[in-house]
């Protein structure tokens, strides 16, 4: 069906944007590292990362586009967007802190992601089972990344172990958003677009928690959680992140390399 | 005149066929000469060296999934992402349509193929022998359905020592296809192609 001949989807369109906000604020924050990673290694991982999510990002920002039928594209999307429209869960957008809280920042995304995309190649929606079939692949080796960091950082040193244990706990509280199912949620696993976020839960933790005693690390306790930013309320470090990414479209619009 | 219809959607999605606005004089579907465009568009797209990796041809790594002929005449012309960030693929594309444009193929258009997605066991026998000439190891095929997460399996053997003696430096290379390692014989780095 092209774009045109298809109905207003608003529940369809909020679920991409929540995908594709996911890819691209954690594509933009590893965007960051570029010049200032610990080795040249790392700076090589993490920008090719960051050119997987902003690559899967285009693709789901584009189809939402088409969904939403105003005629935005994925530039506009992304760059001319309030704070308050970003429908990313608020982990992706947390400072990136040192390498330590980074890498676990993209652990707990990447198993999030690769729960997902393995349950979304299933999808009713064929346009985005392609997506997410691309995805997955890149995903699978992005965890293979950041929980072999994961493991070497946290059965290091006692200082890299230190750096890991404070990073799971500031950052753990902020993955209950991940699976908090609300309308939009529904409405997808009803209609079978999505998976129920439960089943996508029980597979993460238990990843998760293969990859926690691996490095010898430990679970935090689950603890009150009051951001939501899948429903466009954010934490103060998205808008700070959006100024610099938005800056050069804001102040020369349509401006092209 | 060449039609070109850009479409992001899989193969097999209908607005992928929407007929182009293509040359009226074009030829209509089996007309006779569509097998002999086809190869030559075939010919044309086997000179068409990756950007990043030129030692290997586009269709050696094959992201040109079909050249076949559609209900206008045109010739539609898939072609794949090997990664959705990859600045290479806007390259590639670019070079695709020249080659098309250089070569008697009649109108034609690129359409862009997500599902199936490209896979490294998609490089050709030509192609990993080129790439290897190239001083990059070829992707070992039996590990695009690869579940697990951990580093491991069969140890890649150095191209220049053939010693399997070799460890990963970076999982990451110089462009989002290629892994760093290094070999612990001869102690000389080398790329390897990532299996996905």
């Amino acid at each position: 069906m092209s774009a045109a001949m298809k109905v207003r989807d608003d529940d369809l369109f909020r679920y991409l944007l929540r995908l594709g906000d996911l890819s691209l604020v954690l594509g933009q924050r590893l965007g960051e590292w570029v010049g200032h990673s610990p080795a040249l290694e790392e700076d090589l991982g993490l920008a090719n990362i960051a050119l997987d999510l902003i690559g899967q990002a285009r693709l789901l920002l584009g189809y939402a586009g088409e969904i939403e039928g105003r005629g935005r594209d994925e530039d506009q999307l992304a760059f001319l967007r309030e704070h308050g429209e970003y429908l990313n869960p608020t982990l992706a957008e947390q400072p990136n802190g040192d390498f330590g809280r980074t890498i676990v920042r993209q652990v707990l995304i990447d198993a999030f992601q690769l729960e997902l995309y393995e349950r979304l190649t299933a999808s009713s929606d064929g346009h985005l089972a392609a997506i997410a079939a691309k995805a997955v692949k890149e995903t699978r080796y992005h965890l293979r990344y950041s929980g072999g960091w994961l493991v070497r950082l946290g059965d290091g040193t006692p200082e890299s172990r230190a750096r890991m244990s404070s990073a799971i706990e500031r950052l753990w509280s902020l993955t209950t958003e991940l699976f908090a199912e609300d309308d939009v949620d529904r409405a997808m696993a009803e209609r079978g677009i999505a998976p129920r976020l439960a089943d996508v839960q029980k597979a993460w933790s238990a990843r998760i928690a293969a990859l926690l005693a691996e490095a010898t690390l430990e679970r935090p306790l689950d603890r009150p959680y009051s951001w939501f930013g899948k429903q466009g309320m954010h934490s103060e470090h998205l808008g700070y992140m959006l100024a610099e990414m938005q800056y050069m479209q804001r102040t020369y619009p349509g401006a092209r390399w | 005149m060449n039609a070109l219809a850009l479409s992001d959607r899989a193969a097999g999605d209908p607005a992928a066929g929407d007929p182009a606005p293509g040359d009226p004089t074009a030829a209509v579907a089996n007309a006779p000469g569509a097998a002999a465009r086809i190869a030559r568009a075939w010919a044309a797209l086997r000179d068409v060296e990756d950007p990043e990796i030129p030692a290997v041809s586009v269709v050696d790594l094959g992201v040109i999934r079909f050249v076949t002929t559609q209900s206008d005449g045109s010739l539609g012309v898939g072609l794949s992402p090997t990664y959705t960030g990859c600045p290479a693929t806007e390259v590639i594309q670019a070079l695709v349509e020249r080659a098309l444009a250089d070569a008697d193929v009649g109108a034609w258009r690129v359409v862009r193929v997500l599902a199936p997605a490209w896979s490294s066991d998609w490089i050709t026998a030509e192609g990993r022998r080129k790439l290897a000439e190239y001083g990059i190891v070829p992707p070992d095929h039996s590990s695009s359905s690869l579940r697990d997460l951990r580093p491991g399996g069969r140890p890649v053997a150095c191209p220049r020592c053939h010693s399997t003696h070799t460890e990963t430096v970076s999982e990451f290379g110089s462009t989002p296809c290629k892994a760093l390692l290094r070999c612990r014989e001869c102690l000389e780095p080398f790329e390897y192609f990532k299996c996905i």
